[in-house]
């Protein structure tokens, strides 16, 4: 673990001051083997406390092999990115600096066992993050990152009050120690006033990182400005930092009296998620928005289905695991149709099939696999939380989320098919950048490892998960 | 002698939205860095030393002089007119910052509590909403940032509500967060200064749907 901290550290800087190509991908490869090494290591030492202040428990362990497992093709498609693009070596090695340091952050973010650790990574995420969304220099970008790391800034500062607060309530009782395992232990001696206070800030904070409402704006502009590999992580492992960080309160909270009325809350945000992201759906243009609007709907769904409880953990745990790995591919291929039409616009692309039959049925699959159409394993977990909505006697809830589900995967399927069969205006097709289908692999993988864990999942990945929630429930 | 310090921090938020120049709002911020720095000092006197010097150095060094110092270079650097064009007139902006204060007055007295400073409480959350206030109705980006710091002063105000047991760790993340923030933040207004010519947040509204 120190070893890891440390790598990471001395590779970020390392790249950072290096602009040497060769020397930028052989750092970046150290690096990926360090995470695996990470990975491999956290297995290893499940619920063992290492350096004080991490902890690789079962909700850890999988989202970092999640991480790990993403961040490979992530790197992979920044280097075909680089080659495609124009290449300045100064933003090469930024951006290859700033996404190691992310990894990083988060890796450790997850592994956090102590609140306060887990802040500071997640503020660390901010700013890495902002790099990555920087990195083309102009001033829509430059208005993305000011927006993302002012919103974020305020939310992370929601979270240190949330924090701070808790810390009241900890006083309170008696002790000083702000690890999860003892906040968890000792909670039913917690004031609950200062504990509700304290969940609906570090909650409203965290929604800047899941993407939920009511701060889910940043990582909007975030996602379509950032370079497509970077958006993939974005709409990926950073909504499971903010998925984490409200896990470990909420786990906390189960354990008190306010566990129905944090359940309400969570109720809320995830139903005005969900319908925010309809309401967008049906007018945005812009793929990778659109895109970006589909993880909001779909951590209102995470939610709805913590909220529910019962079958719900369960299936919000895998629900948010199986969208990582869709909308990641999703956005991999983005990369390539911007290459081709050197456009995002919905309006400028089109015919897609004709051009890059690979990456078109990426496209074709990703549609139905982020759907929740029954190839797909999201399919699966959508259907649990559904269930466990049911079975909690939410019925009206569930029949208007149904109905903004309808609407959503209409005006999905609406641009998706746009941009697979019909014609473009006024492209010309003389100048289009043949595309390698070996490099829509990984998204293939990605998309069967999605049906792979949502209808085969293998034990050790159900015992996880199962452990993971073990926590929540008396 | 803690709650006139507080008192005074409270009336400078009142007479930040009364003013108009961003000079005047450095200097508050200024100010108020040396407010904090007698309430951390009466505060915290009984705990260990480094610990002590740590927050001291924290609001004599980067709240009293490093960051105003700072705003005033981005001020200059970036050629930014003195007004911060508020979008409501003064007299409303006092009566809203006043009714902050007098809301946060009563949502700590609704708590029943006796282990917590209430003045602190008041203070910290007025400086909050204060914060997010001149976040929402001052025009310019750089007021952006002021009304980030006076945010950020209010949560140090709540952290000395919530005692001496603070471990070193979680002040340095404090640091390293103003540090890091407000630092990234200022080089982004240079850039943003460096690409639009008049710095007001009317220019950052392409990015929609």
């Amino acid at each position: 673990m120190g070893i890891y901290l440390v790598g990471a550290l001395l590779i970020g800087c390392a790249l950072f001051l290096n602009r040497r190509r060769v020397l930028n991908y052989i750092l970046v490869t150290v690096f990926v083997l360090l995470q695996w090494g990470l990975t491999i290591f956290a297995w290893l030492h499940r619920d063992k406390v290492v350096l004080v202040y991490f902890t690789p428990d079962a909700l850890s362990v999988i989202f970092l092999s999640t991480l790990s497992v993403i961040s490979v093709p992530a790197f992979w498609h920044s280097y075909i990115y680089f080659n495609s693009d124009r290449e300045i070596p100064r933003e090469r090695s930024i951006y290859y600096a700033a996404m190691v340091i992310l990894l990083a952050a988060l890796s450790a973010a997850f592994l956090a066992n102590h609140i306060a650790i887990n802040w500071i990574f997640v503020e660390l995420t901010t700013l890495s993050a902002s790099a990555l969304i920087y990195h083309r220099r102009n001033v829509r970008t430059l208005e993305g990152t000011w927006k993302y790391l002012f919103v974020c800034s305020i939310s992370i500062m929601l979270v240190f009050i949330g924090i701070l607060l808790l810390t009241v309530a900890v006083q309170e009782a008696g002790f000083s120690d702000l690890g999860y395992a003892v906040l968890a232990a000792r909670a039913g001696l917690l004031n609950t006033f200062w504990l509700k206070l304290a969940f609906l800030f570090v909650f409203t904070g965290f929604t800047a990182k899941m993407g939920l409402a009511p701060m889910y704006t940043a990582g909007i502009d975030a996602k379509d400005k950032a370079p497509s590999p970077a958006g993939a992580l974005f709409s990926s492992v950073l909504l499971m930092v903010g998925f984490l960080g409200i896990f470990r309160v909420y786990t906390i909270i189960s354990r008190t009296e306010i566990f129905p009325w944090a359940g309400r809350i969570l109720f809320i945000s995830g139903f005005l998620s969900v319908f925010v992201a309809t309401v967008y759906m049906l007018r945005v243009k812009n793929l990778k928005r659109m895109f970006a609007y589909s993880s909001v709907e779909h951590m209102g769904l995470v939610v709805l289905g913590l909220a529910a409880g019962g079958v719900g953990y369960y299936a919000a745990i895998l629900h948010i695991i199986l969208h990582s790995f869709t909308k990641s591919a999703l956005f991999f291929q983005v990369g390539q149709v911007y290459r081709i039409y050197k456009s995002k616009s919905i309006y400028n692309v089109g015919d897609y099939f004709r051009f890059n039959p690979a990456g078109a049925l990426v496209l074709l699959f990703g549609f139905f696999f982020v759907t929740a159409m029954p190839p797909s394993g999201l399919f699966i977990s959508e259907f649990l939380i559904f269930s466990a909505l049911f079975a909690g006697g939410h019925t009206w809830l569930l029949a208007a989320v149904l109905l903004l589900l309808t609407l959503i995967i209409w005006s999905f399927g609406k641009n998706i098919f746009k941009i697979l069969f019909i014609k473009p205006v006024g492209f010309d097709e003389a100048v289009v950048e043949k595309i390698a289908p070996a490099e829509s692999l990984s998204q293939f993988v990605f998309l069967a490892l999605v049906v792979y864990l949502g209808f085969y999942p293998p034990a050790v990945f159900v015992d996880l998960i199962n452990h993971a929630i073990g926590i929540l429930i008396k | 002698m803690t709650n006139i310090l507080l008192i005074i921090f409270v009336i400078s938020l009142v007479h930040m939205g009364l003013s108009k120049r961003l000079n005047t709002y450095t200097s508050v911020l200024a100010f108020q860095g040396i407010l904090l720095f007698g309430v951390a000092f009466i505060e915290l006197i009984q705990i260990n030393v480094p610990n002590l010097l740590f927050v001291l150095l924290e609001t004599i060094g980067f709240k009293t002089i490093a960051i105003p110092y700072f705003l005033n270079y981005l001020i200059r650097r970036n050629k930014i007119t003195r007004e911060s064009d508020p979008f409501l007139p003064d007299f409303i902006s006092v009566v809203i910052v006043t009714s902050i204060i007098i809301c946060s007055f009563l949502l700590s007295n609704a708590i029943r509590d006796t282990h917590i400073q209430k003045i602190l409480f008041v203070a910290a959350l007025s400086a909050l909403f204060t914060g997010l206030y001149f976040i929402i109705s001052r025009k310019k980006i750089i007021t952006h940032v002021m009304g980030f710091l006076v945010i950020e002063n209010g949560v140090f105000v709540l952290s000395l509500a919530v005692g001496a047991e603070m471990p070193l760790l979680v002040n340095i993340g404090i640091l390293l967060d103003i540090f890091a923030s407000v630092f990234l933040l200022g080089v982004f207004v240079n850039k943003i200064g460096d690409v639009l010519q008049e710095q007001d947040v009317d220019q950052l509204r392409n990015l929609k749907d």
